[in-house]
């Protein structure tokens, strides 16, 4: 069976497309809004989808993600809401790549091989966790393979050319590289070391790379699009939305993802 | 576990399943060059000599072994008391804070950043930094701000920067995770002196490793003093660090030893009892005991101590209570402040609340009979109480109100 990341990234490179994922904590900012949320960035333009999974204490996101995850936890979003709605955007999108994006405990807490069947079954194609590096994700990748979907890691401008490597003989799907020595959060300019990291990565490795935290306009996505498969756009979404005129989440995640592919 | 071959070449840090770095990978490479350099630093003789010379002349140590003969002759057994409180700041914090302070800037790096709960870690890493040079930023829970006000006046005076942590429940997590966000952002300059035997390798071996002269002296004063070992020996567990000093030398000895978490207002109420009432569980970068809910969302939690309100706790102790080769209890806020006032009145000792449900443990196991007459019991006394005076003042007022 193949896996929809895959596929995605084959058509795209066939295109010289660059695809574009928007971020979206689940079960936020209600429950209810998640699929009618993705359903809109997808009319943008999005190419692929982010599910992220609200933890109480986020280490590696700033304030606009630290607050969408507190209230998706008061709204009651768990890890099996999450993978309901993940079944519901399957049902509608049947090619739409679907990433979950979270933090090593609510997994460990689900039980990885239960959560690996259960998001197989959903429809999953890649899991992202934040605090676990490979070498604590080594069983993990191992089940998370066997249920077709891609365990995703990352790698920051502080990468060594060490990490690098072990990262790459175990990531797969694509590997997301943190455009930022930091933590998530729109900003204004793009590091001016990120061409010279995402070079170092290359030479390593052949796995579709994503680019994320930090990507907040057009320009940035152009950018990224020169150098790297994928552009993640994470808490400038999570912020349009949260500002979107009288809480119309959809029009304001469609507009934003649409001025973000055509160039604002 | 599966060992395979990478596993073990890169998979550092493990005290039987707990343990481990579960980090940004923006931070690895910072943890790989602080693991190397600390070893190298424990290598170099003229390194330690530094550390020694600054524990004996600076903090004052060896910190004495007092009898307290009162307090034995009212709870009917032999109890000697480990003088943490006597260190310069007040409390065993300053032990691991003078050597990694000594590494950041060995490492070449200007600006340090601190976590604090009570806010003794804070305020002996702004005197660590004062004393070499070095920029401080300290992370403080807007709660516990308000509870150590002396504490923060104090790390503002010794030159620090203390930042008002408003996220979550605004107290030693909070903080935590809020300098974990700072050195994420920061790493290539900044060194992290984390307050506890806790977060990602090698922390938690570090902490254990520098803290390890409390016991190491403990055991060869009441050696001195005593004649023998101690039957039993007990200290409070937040994170864990002043148990895991105190428990190291003694590992391998006949006696028991005892941590003691806080219970709060009780173990089936808000308390924080983790190694108790928690399951295995990542924060702040380890894999440990976890207070947190069936989806592992982390719980809230309480303590009258600022220094014990952690709903995490060092791997070590985990393995340590799963390998049965420490017993863990709890004291509930009223226990600790009993033993608080006890020690004062008997031995003229004020001791932090901390270290008071360690006394307040023992006062329960001794009418329990699970401490008995005949033992020797050696309680590490972490720090003093003078940061705690309000705070007593205030809840000792609410129980006669």
């Amino acid at each position: 069976m193949e896996n929809h990341l895959d596929l995605m990234f084959q058509e795209l490179e066939k295109d010289k497309k660059t695809a574009m994922i928007p971020f979206l904590p689940a079960g936020w900012p209600e429950l209810d809004s998640t699929t009618k949320i993705v359903d809109a960035a997808v009319r943008g333009g999005a190419n692929a989808v982010e599910l992220g999974w609200a933890f109480s204490d986020p280490l590696g996101d700033g304030p606009v993600n630290q607050v969408a995850y507190n209230r998706a936890i008061r709204n009651g979003s768990s890890g099996s809401s999450i993978l309901q709605n993940v079944s519901e955007i399957r049902n509608k999108h049947s090619r739409l790549p679907i990433i979950v994006m979270g933090y090593a405990n609510p997994l460990l807490s689900y039980g990885v091989e239960k959560w690996a069947s259960d998001a197989k079954a959903a429809g999953v194609d890649g899991l992202i966790c934040v605090d676990l590096p490979p070498q604590e994700a080594i069983e993990i990748s191992g089940v998370l393979k066997q249920s077709n979907i891609h365990p995703i890691f990352l790698l920051a401008p502080t990468s060594t050319d060490e990490r690098i490597e072990l990262i790459a003989s175990y990531g797969t799907g694509m590997i997301y590289c943190v455009s930022v020595v930091g933590i998530t959060g729109a900003r204004r300019a793009l590091s001016s070391e990120l061409p010279e990291f995402i070079k170092r990565v290359k030479e390593k490795t052949n796995v579709p790379l994503a680019v994320g935290f930090g990507i907040s306009d057009a320009d940035h996505v152009v950018s990224v699009g020169n150098i790297a498969e994928a552009a993640v756009v994470g808490s400038a979404f999570v912020e349009a939305i949260s500002n979107a005129q009288d809480n119309d989440y959809e029009a304001a995640a469609e507009k934003f993802i649409t001025a973000l592919v055509n160039g604002g | 576990m599966t060992e395979s071959k990478i596993e073990s070449s890169v998979r550092a840090g493990y005290f039987g399943s707990f343990g481990g770095q579960y980090v940004p990978e923006t931070l690895m490479p910072a943890l790989q060059q602080l693991e190397s350099a600390y070893r190298e630093a424990m290598a170099d003789k003229s390194f330690l000599a530094d550390v020694d010379n600054l524990l004996r002349d600076y903090v004052g140590r060896p910190t004495p072994l007092t009898f307290a003969e009162r307090l034995s002759e009212t709870l009917d057994t032999t109890i000697y008391l480990k003088r943490e409180d006597l260190c310069h700041t007040g409390a065993h914090k300053i032990n691991a804070v003078l050597a990694q302070a000594l590494l950041a800037k060995r490492m070449g790096k200007k600006r340090v950043i601190a976590e604090t709960g009570a806010g003794q870690h804070g305020v002996a890493t702004a005197t660590a930094c004062a004393l070499l040079d070095l920029d401080c930023v300290v992370y403080m829970g807007e709660v516990d701000m308000a509870r150590q006000a002396l504490n923060v006046f104090k790390m503002k005076v010794l030159g620090a920067e203390v930042i008002g942590v408003s996220a979550g429940s605004q107290t030693l997590k909070d903080a935590t995770s809020e300098a974990i966000r700072d050195w994420v952002t920061t790493v290539r300059d900044t060194y992290y002196i984390i307050g506890s035997a806790i977060g990602p390798h090698p922390y938690p071996t570090m902490v254990r490793d520098l803290q390890g002269v409390i016991g190491r002296e403990a055991r060869s004063q009441i050696i001195d003093i005593h004649g023998k070992l101690p039957s039993v020996v007990m200290a409070c567990v937040g994170g864990g660090s002043n148990a895991i000093g105190m428990f190291h030398a003694f590992l391998d000895d006949q006696v028991r030893l005892i941590g003691v978490e806080a219970a709060g207002l009780g173990l089936h109420s808000a308390n924080a009892a983790t190694l108790s009432l928690g399951r295995p569980g990542v924060l702040h970068g380890t894999l440990s005991y976890l207070l947190q809910d069936a989806n592992g969302q982390v719980s809230p939690v309480h303590s009258v101590s600022a220094g014990l309100d952690y709903p995490g706790v060092g791997p070590e102790h985990a393995w340590l209570k799963v390998s049965e080769k420490a017993e863990y209890y709890s004291a509930t806020d009223a226990e600790a402040l009993e033993a608080f006032q006890e020690l004062s009145r008997l031995e003229g000792i004020i001791p932090a609340l901390e270290p008071s449900h360690a006394l307040g443990a023992l006062k329960r196991l001794r009418s329990e009979n699970e401490i008995v007459s005949s033992d020797v019991v050696v309680v590490n006394v972490s720090g003093r109480g003078d940061k705690d005076m309000a705070t007593v003042a205030e809840e000792l007022a609410g129980l006669s109100s």
